[in-house]
């Protein structure tokens, strides 16, 4: 037998650090929080904004699920303070399209059944968003590296793919 | 009110929904991210809970250091053992609906350590970042007492269990005299075959959201829960409530695959708390703390297979030691298949736990058959080496016309056709059967095929519908949809049975204000709830059909409700379709503002009880070996389904695409690893917990055989969610084996077996 103690020999005091005034640009609209300065851009959307879209699946940037758009630019929103978004233009999965007028990715989703527990298609869909503007993914194999980065359990790949390829597709006929 | 449903309703309507690929009427709230799921649900006053885990996985806390944490501002309570009220007291309070035998975990109970990860202490607070930063610094001492949680060290230590859960089924006594077959064969097997635990890590993390309704002390118990009424059934055991006052809702469900067949820890968490506080609690567990849920069991088998010079079987031996806690009997089906898949006259077959230091495994994905079937589609390809046939000839050779373990015929079981089908799709006719005998540069390419085997299930359940005078139905059963689709089938079926436009129905679920319905789980949802939504919209057409014959000069006078059919929103004489009458009308004419009717269904046992009634499955894969590097790419998969009537091709479709993703996933990267010095799973995230992203994922191929069953069900369905996982892990294996001429016999197949 033996005695453990689950904290550390020296612990650190225990205190709390202030909350401050945050602004967010979300979707096109400014947001006012009054936030502790370690919460997380996918707690602050989550939590104090209730744009619950965006989804948390490890809150350690494994999964995906937290994907959003900073200026276009695909990030997991788990491992950015919301601090560190002031002033940059965010985008969630509520700013793409809605379900009376749905972006063509959000429809190819549907359509290619890309997607069955619905969880990471969020984040899916937003990475493809950042993927497409990247210019980067042309082929299948291109577009199945390039969306690595988001986990799907139940194993909806085959159909995600088909689904981005339809856009990607699209997107490559009309810009050319 | 109750009844049975006799035979199979006529179906030969316009409205003619079922077996069309319709997409997911759940769809566009999922992909614009208005679907709520339980951590969702931003109610007033919110107060978060931060689960602290032990660290220690075998002894007793001595002491909780609470004050320090308490004196945060904003820190609201610490629950722990030393607090909790007295709850319950006897075990049966804490047995859910699919509880296997012994003692339920009871969270916060007790100062004694039984699993590492256990649940220690709740810190509530008025934000999420407050409560974990307190959860972080709650100083817990602890007195270790020495662990075992290595199922490899109770080789001897193995019982058979007593008593199980919910559809387990003991292995069948032997039959003929398997050590003398066995013996006295010319082609002899013997191996075994090995997989450590795995946990189903569904992509949303368990999480309650309880509101606490000021009006009259009522909760809203917003779970994450594959079964509304098993959760709010263990609720209000376990703290003496109504029923009223803990309403169970689960709309959406980010994945289950098991995890969420059981009431999960955080429910007794948030209940716990938001009843002590009268205030609203939400708790999540992080993902490390999923880890500390139930997993599939880590499962040592061995099997022994005997074939004459013909290939036929002579014997088969098949036992099984798999792991369960110190606390409960967890048992699932994994020897009793190989007792039913092939003729065979002389079988043993054997199931044993043991108890380790670890949380109670629990059901994941095709519990038991997953496991069961890569020990015996990997021996079975063994054998047929040893024999020199091919191996799907093999299977071909000892295909099973009778379920021998229950002596009766199948219900049906078009298998023959899945191997044909699926053979000529994959071409496997190119396959040259020496291993090392196919390669394209550095690539050794390997075929290796399987087949698969589960239960067609069908329980009770209860449906309510309600049609009314716009013409709009809602129907609604207790149920769940955690991406299987069941949104989409049940609607489905109510607009086929009452020739309604998808547009005019609606399917509500995961409610106990709702009928109710069983868990989700067991492939068995469509079955079930498909026939009690069949059915209430069958009695909603009776009483139409009632009221469009008091409607003046009404033409359907006198026609008994098999002489009508209900297409293109019309009820129509059968004989003479013009003879019609349009339902949008009836309810106005009838001054009726709406009918309802509520219907409880059962199976049909009498008429099963003569029968074996199981899917089937034939899986085809081609992997590619880098030769130096030993790296498997899984490039083609062919899976050829028999699951009776498919409702809905383009959903039943996905089914079988995450079940090969999943069977890829078991073979090539899954397992919890246990640090037995600390009795701890050491990957426990999902960056060290591998399962396959998009890259990994090639060529699939599903083809669903067309299977005819008027015995399993009014609707002929056998469900689909497990039967695509089988036989997946073991056909990917063989195809190693014949890529390489190394046969990995412990999942999962990673490089460093191979090089």
């Amino acid at each position: 037998m033996s005695q453990v103690s689950h904290a550390l020999p020296t612990r650190p005091s225990v205190s709390l650090a202030p909350t401050q005034a945050v602004t967010l640009r979300i979707n096109g609209q400014d947001h006012l929080l009054q936030i502790a300065p370690w919460t997380t851009l996918l707690d602050a959307l989550r939590e104090y904004l209730d744009l619950t879209g965006t989804k948390k699946g490890c809150d350690h940037g494994q999964c995906g699920a937290c994907t959003v758009l900073i200026n276009g630019k695909r990030i997991n929103s788990c491992l950015s303070l919301a601090v560190m978004q002031q002033g940059e233009e965010i985008t969630t999965i509520e700013g793409l399209g809605t379900e009376e007028q749905l972006h063509p990715l959000q429809q190819a989703f549907i359509d290619h059944d890309a997607f069955q527990c619905g969880y990471c298609t969020p984040g899916q869909i937003c990475s493809a968003v950042g993927l497409i503007s990247e210019g980067r993914a042309r082929t299948e194999d291109e577009v199945r590296e390039l969306m690595s980065g988001n986990l799907c359990r139940c194993g909806a790949y085959t159909n995600i793919l088909n689904a981005v390829m339809e856009v990607v597709r699209n997107e490559l006929k009309t810009g050319s | 009110m109750s009844q049975t449903i006799a035979t199979s309703p006529s179906i030969h309507l316009g409205t003619d929904y079922i077996g069309k690929p319709t997409s997911r009427v759940d769809g566009p709230a999922k992909v614009t991210g208005a679907a709520k799921y339980a951590a969702e649900f931003n109610v007033p006053g919110l107060l978060y809970g931060y689960i602290v885990s032990s660290p220690i996985a075998k002894g007793k806390i001595t002491k909780i250091h609470a004050e320090p944490v308490l004196t945060l501002p904003g820190v609201v309570r610490v629950f722990s053992h030393e607090n909790v009220p007295s709850l319950a007291w006897f075990d049966r309070s804490y047995k859910d609906d699919v509880a296997p035998g012994g003692s339920p975990f009871r969270p916060l109970h007790e100062p004694k350590i039984r699993f590492s990860q256990q649940p220690v202490a709740l810190v509530v607070a008025d934000t999420f970042e407050l409560a974990r930063y307190a959860a972080s610094v709650l100083e817990i001492e602890y007195e270790t007492e020495a662990h075992d949680t290595d199922l490899e060290t109770k080789r001897d230590n193995g019982y058979e269990p007593a008593r199980g859960k919910l559809g387990w089924v003991p292995p069948p006594p032997p039959r003929g005299n398997s050590n003398d077959a066995y013996h006295n064969a010319p082609h002899q097997h013997e191996a075994e075959y090995i997989h450590l635990a795995q946990h189903s890590n569904p992509m949303e993390m368990f999480a309650t959201t309880v509101e606490w309704l000021n009006d009259g002390q009522k909760m809203n118990i917003f779970d994450k829960t594959q079964g509304a009424y098993n959760v709010q059934s263990y609720i209000t055991k376990v703290f003496g409530l109504s029923k009223e006052e803990a309403r169970v809702i689960s709309k959406y469900t980010g994945g289950g695959f098991g995890s969420g067949l059981r009431p999960q820890h955080q429910v007794f968490l948030a209940v716990l708390a938001a009843l002590d506080l009268q205030r609203s609690v939400r708790v999540s567990l992080t993902r490390q703390q999923m880890f500390s849920l139930g997993h599939r069991p880590h499962t040592l088998q061995y099997l022994k297979l005997a074939a004459d010079d013909n290939g036929a079987l002579a014997a088969v031996q098949h036992a099984a030691l798999a792991e369960t806690s110190r606390f409960e009997d967890f048992t699932e089906n994994v020897v009793n298949w190989s007792g039913m898949l092939y003729q065979c006259e002389n079988v043993k077959l054997d199931y044993q736990l043991a108890e380790i230091d670890a949380n109670s495994p629990i059901d994941m994905r095709a519990p038991g058959a997953a496991t069961g079937s890569f020990a015996l589609e990997s021996a079975m390809d063994e054998l047929a080496y040893k024999v020199g046939i091919d191996p799907l000839e093999f299977r071909l050779l000892n295909y099973a016309d009778r379920d021998q373990n229950l002596k009766k015929p199948f219900s049906s079981k078009k298998l023959r056709e899945c191997y044909h089908q699926g053979a000529a799709k994959f071409g496997w006719d190119k396959r040259t059967p020496k291993p090392r005998s196919m390669r394209e540069g550095n690539w050794l390419i390997g075929y290796g095929m399987a087949t698969g085997v589960w239960d067609a299930t069908q329980l009770n359940a209860s449906a309510k519908a309600c049609f009314d005078a716009d013409g709009r139905l809602t129907v609604s059963s207790a149920s769940n949809d955690i991406g299987t689709g069941t949104y989409t089938i049940m609607t489905q079926i109510a607009a086929q049975t009452l020739g309604l436009p998808l547009e005019a129905v609606t399917f509500v679920l995961g409610d106990t204000n709702l009928p109710e319905a069983p868990v989700q789980g067991g492939s068995m949802t469509a079955a079930t709830v498909g026939t009690a939504v069949q059915a209430v919209c069958r009695a909603i057409g009776e009483k139409l059909l009632k009221l469009a014959q008091q409607m003046a000069d009404s033409p359907l006078k006198g026609a008994n409700f098999e002489d009508v059919q209900f297409v293109n929103g019309q009820i129509r004489r059968n004989e003479d379709t013009k003879q019609s009458v349009v339902i949008r009308d009836i309810l106005p004419a009838a001054g009726e503002a709406q009918v309802e009717a509520e219907t409880s269904t059962l199976p049909d046992l009498l008429k099963q009880s003569h029968y074996s009634l199981h899917s089937h499955n034939a899986v085809f894969a081609e992997v590619k070996v880098d030769e130096d590097l030993g790296t498997v790419h899984v490039t083609r998969v062919v899976n050829a389904v028999a699951a009776g009537r498919i409702l809905n091709p383009k959903t039943a479709r996905s089914q079988v695409l995450g079940s090969v993703v999943w069977g890829i996933s078991m073979a090539l990267m899954e397992e919890s690893m246990m640090d037995h010095g600390f009795g701890r799973y050491m990957n426990h995230n999902l960056a060290e917990y591998h399962i396959p992203v998009n890259a990994d994922i090639h060529n699939i191929e599903v083809i669903l055989v067309e299977e005819e069953d008027d015995i399993v069900n009014p609707l002929g369905v056998k469900g689909i969610g497990e039967i695509g996982l089988l036989g997946v892990a073991a056909a990917i294996a063989n195809a190693v084996f014949h890529a390489t001429g190394k046969r990995v016999r412990n999942l999962p197949v990673s490089i460093d077996k191979l090089v």
